[in-house]
């Protein structure tokens, strides 16, 4: 368990120290949701209707942002050798590693989603829906660009290539989440069946994640 | 602890980069893997560190910890460091000791000063590794040798960038290794000061008339 704590530590701080993704994830949600307005104008009733969408695509196109370097920045200084090379089994690494993105960038975007709604003129409800459906959805949405991290690896300019990889293989999780959201705050459906459906596709893809990702990893060092 | 190659043979992108490679090394000994640029030095290392897939051939193991296999058991030092810039000089090999020695680590913080200055990085500690020349990045990687036990040292040019007083130090951990029953196997141009070693000569696979020549050079002693 040493080494596991060790990891999750390392990349954890990587992601605050300078430089690093944690910070940029939050600042880029906070301009694509800010753009957003500029372009559709001051009409606060088509803010408040389509805003749970935009946090979502916001939150989105940021938890992307910082993925590329998941596994991109051992593979180039040599660090992804040695681990893989230790004890601790790779499905482990790639589900810690994760756990270390999640924690550094998709939580402050749970966070920050409340206050960005703000400036959608969302109400205290539908607040706390995008934010509970975030935090529901966004676990699913590292674990799928884990895969996606994992097989852009060794190409360069991995992180274009990660981002057609990954965005549509995140469509249902993003439908689910903006439907949840939206029930919440009272459209036509109930909110149960689409946020039991989000709860699902995040435990499917932190189940298939990092056994895909480790396989492709084994697969791309060759 | 004994181990033993037979017939390794070592393919990139469709290329034979080396075939027929045979050694044999017990405890305590050391193997230079010797070659012009290209031969495919650094392919055997880290072919024995379970990096490169085994095209031909077997690499067998005796003696060692049963439940783990070769990679988990060998240091491997090529030529990327595996240093986080942004990480000290004390953190970077912090965190390589206890990913890599796993439950060993209880007793970390005395081993990783000793280990940073058995390679004079003692003073550096605090210090971002980003501000590190190249010679003192290698000392850190090297350092990793120290903080952690592993019985097979895999390095890939282990003297390059480093200074005369440096490399003699790592003579010296290299000899006190095998005096503890160690094995190391190393890519080298020049010596690195150790007496009493084997020599393998990699010729390559490429034959020395054209690059175009090499198809039919290889297959014939496929084992």
């Amino acid at each position: 368990m040493t080494a596991v704590a060790a990891l999750l530590m390392r990349d954890i701080r990587l992601a605050v120290r300078l430089g690093g993704g944690a910070p940029i994830g939050v600042l880029f949600f906070l301009v694509v949701v800010t753009l957003i307005p500029f372009a559709l104008g001051p009409d606060l009733a088509l803010l408040r209707r389509i805003g749970p969408a935009i946090l979502w695509l916001g939150a989105l196109l940021a938890s992307l942002l910082a993925l590329d370097r998941l596994f991109a920045a051992d593979h180039e200084d040599g660090s992804l050798d040695l681990i893989l090379m230790s004890r601790l089994p790779l499905e482990v690494t790639v589900a810690v590693k994760a756990l270390a993105h999640w924690l550094t960038t998709g939580v402050p975007l749970v966070v920050a989603a409340p206050v960005l709604a703000l400036f959608l003129d969302l109400k205290p409800r539908a607040m706390g829906a995008v934010a509970l459906t975030l935090l529901v959805g966004t676990p699913a949405l590292t674990c799928i660009g884990a895969m996606g991290a994992a097989l852009a690896v060794t190409l360069r300019r991995g992180g274009l290539i990660l981002a057609v990889l990954v965005l549509p293989l995140t469509i249902p999780v993003l439908i689910f989440g903006v439907a949840a959201a939206n029930a919440a705050v009272g459209g036509p459906m109930p909110f149960g069946p689409p946020f039991m459906i989000l709860c699902a596709l995040s435990l499917i893809s932190f189940v298939i994640g990092p056994f895909a990702a480790a396989a492709a990893l084994r697969h791309g060092m060759e | 602890m004994w181990l033993t190659a037979s017939g390794l043979g070592c393919v990139r992108s469709g290329r034979d980069v080396f075939t027929g490679v045979d050694f044999s090394l017990a405890a305590g000994e050391a193997l230079l893997v010797l070659g012009r640029n290209g031969a495919g030095k650094s392919s055997l290392l880290r072919m024995i560190a379970g990096l490169v897939r085994i095209a031909a051939g077997e690499l067998v193991l005796k003696g060692g910890a049963v439940e783990l296999t070769l990679p988990e058991q060998a240091h491997y030092v090529g030529h990327q460091d595996a240093i986080k810039p942004a990480l000290t000089v004390r953190e970077n090999l912090a965190f390589w000791a206890q990913f890599l020695g796993g439950e060993a680590a209880a007793d970390a913080d005395a081993s990783l000063d000793a280990a940073l200055d058995v390679l004079a990085l003692g003073g550096l500690a605090t210090l971002p590794a980003g501000y590190l020349s190249a010679g003192q990045r290698r000392r850190l990687s090297l350092a990793r040798l120290v903080a952690v036990r592993r019985p097979i040292w895999l390095l890939d040019e282990p003297t390059s960038a480093l200074d005369v007083a440096t490399q003699e130090r790592l003579a010296g951990l290299m000899r006190d290794h095998l005096g503890a029953g160690g094995i190391i196997l190393a890519a080298t141009h020049g010596p690195i000061g150790l007496s009493g070693t084997q020599e393998l000569r990699l010729a390559g696979a490429a034959s020395p008339a054209g690059p175009a020549g090499p198809g039919p050079a290889g297959p014939g002693e496929a084992a």
